[in-house]
């Protein structure tokens, strides 16, 4: 790329349901963010280009964007093995981008053939072939789906030539350097151990019944809100782990548990340290946390 | 022996003398004045240590939840099966009850049957939390294993301590016919077939 030139954005899906794709439409600076760039193809947005000659694998690619999980063999799109047009762009891209658990990890997308399908350099949390190849260009973006500001700031950032710092997996850690329990609304509820009622109520916790796996799981999503506005554990369901590499779990709004304990505990906390402040802070009764925070007249 | 260290066992010899005089006299018989006699130190200086008799008795029951939540530490450290480490800890409980009467005496006949002295200050399981912390891990390991089935922690709890509390209590009421250790294996067993997967 000349240094004048924009750096061209090639979108390139393999497996999927189009939720990374849609969920970025929804940026509400969507078209500021793509002006950095010469949108060279996207799936549904429109560029100047076909999916003939996409798939030529003949495009200019300085960022790639790699979208669903991928088959080692057997996916095609107009009779060419989707995987070979990937590693061509792959190839020549500065930055690789993986957006979304699929693509990164292996996703939903992987239960259908979990020996056959992976993310691109991952899967699950294991290294692929490919990664060592790919590695020093490679960008995570677990989430299901990625929220839309995460895949900006991090266009935005190449776009000024910045460095993103990185954690093991690649995962910008800005973004996954935190849980979801972070900035949730309900944390006063989780430091004394009270649980919801229900889904949808404004009080409780949903870690201790319903699933929530926001204190184990990383990501901004209590930090950076969905729509401006609310995120999965502020409106009251649990969090469902989306962007970690084992994503999905299963029976996701129940909280496992052993005699009452829960089997996973909170990022980095050993679990006698949480047994000892749990019991702590279960053995005080907080009037206002037994309350609901609005009376509606009936 | 350094100033610190010094008080320390101080500390613990009246927290030690105290249990006693507790334990077999009652908590309201038994008077600051009498520990610091036993003690052979001056109430004044007693009142160094503890500024009342309620303080006193809390730090008894976290002092005695301490020494057992620690000697149950070990066994959940140990890699035997769940049927094996219940026969530990129903060793250790009975062991204690013989050998050092005082520590579960006091748990069964201070700290159970005067709550007033408690509400402040030991709320719910904070004075116990040590030894509570220790069953809860015995019981999830248990689980996590297949050994033992998974169900409320406070079904499983009762059974386990509320047995062993009883034939304590029992004990020290005179009207086992014999030994508390002669009881250890077949109360370990019925423990373990109760909780078991």
């Amino acid at each position: 790329m000349s240094a004048k030139a924009k750096p061209a954005l090639l979108w390139l899906q393999s497996i999927t349901c189009n939720g990374n794709s849609h969920s970025f439409l929804n940026h509400p600076d969507l078209f500021s963010i793509l002006s950095h760039f010469e949108l060279v193809y996207h799936p549904i947005l429109e560029t100047g280009q076909t999916i003939e000659k996409m798939l030529a694998g003949t495009l200019p690619c300085d960022v790639l964007v790699l979208e669903g999980s991928f088959r080692q063999k057997g996916l095609r799109k107009n009779g060419v093995e989707v995987l070979e047009v990937a590693l061509q762009y792959a190839h020549k891209a500065e930055h690789i981008i993986t957006a979304g658990t699929c693509a990164t990890f292996g996703g939903i997308f992987k239960q259908k053939a979990p020996d056959a399908i992976s993310g691109f350099c991952f899967d699950e949390a294991e290294q692929t072939p490919r990664y060592r190849q790919y590695a020093d260009k490679l960008i995570s973006l677990p989430g299901c789906p990625i929220h839309p500001k995460w895949l900006g700031y991090v266009l935005m950032m190449i776009a000024d030539g910045r460095q993103i710092p990185l954690d093991e997996m690649h995962r910008p850690q800005e973004l996954y350097g935190i849980t979801v329990h972070t900035g949730c609304s309900r944390n006063e509820y989780f430091e004394w151990k009270v649980d919801t009622k229900g889904f949808g109520l404004k009080e409780g916790c949903l870690f201790y019944e319903q699933g929530c796996q926001g204190p184990y799981t990383r990501g901004s999503c209590n930090r950076i809100l969905w729509n401006d506005i609310s995120s999965k554990t502020i409106a009251g369901t649990p969090c469902l782990g989306c962007t970690e590499p084992d994503f999905p779990r299963t029976t996701l709004f129940e909280t496992k548990t052993r005699m009452g304990i829960p089997e996973t505990m909170p990022l980095g906390v050993p679990r006698r340290a949480y047994l000892t402040a749990t019991g702590i802070a279960k053995s005080f009764k907080i009037k206002r946390f037994e309350e609901r925070i609005i009376t509606y007249d009936r | 022996m350094t100033m610190g260290n010094r008080k320390r066992l101080k500390r613990e010899s009246i927290i030690q003398t105290a249990l006693q005089l507790f334990s077999v006299n009652g908590f309201h018989k038994t008077t600051i004045p009498d520990i610091a006699q036993k003690l052979g130190m001056s109430v004044g200086n007693l009142y160094n240590y503890f500024s009342s008799k309620d303080i006193l008795a809390q730090e008894i029951i976290k002092y005695t939840s301490e020494v057992l939540g620690e000697k149950i530490r070990e066994v959940n450290m140990l890699d035997v099966s769940a049927e094996e480490k219940i026969h530990k800890i129903v060793e250790i409980y009975f062991t204690m009850a013989k050998e050092k009467p005082e520590m579960i005496e006091y748990f069964l006949r201070v700290y159970l049957s005067n709550r007033e002295v408690f509400s402040s200050g030991c709320e719910g399981m904070i004075c116990v939390s040590e030894f509570i912390t220790e069953i809860m891990i015995f019981f999830d390991d248990a689980v996590a294993s297949g050994e033992l089935r998974n169900q409320d922690f406070f079904s499983a709890f009762g059974l386990f301590m509320g047995y062993l509390g009883g034939m304590v209590f029992l004990k020290g009421e005179g009207v086992l016919p014999k030994e508390i250790e002669t009881y250890i294996d077949d109360i370990s067993r019925n423990i373990y077939n109760a909780l078991k997967a």
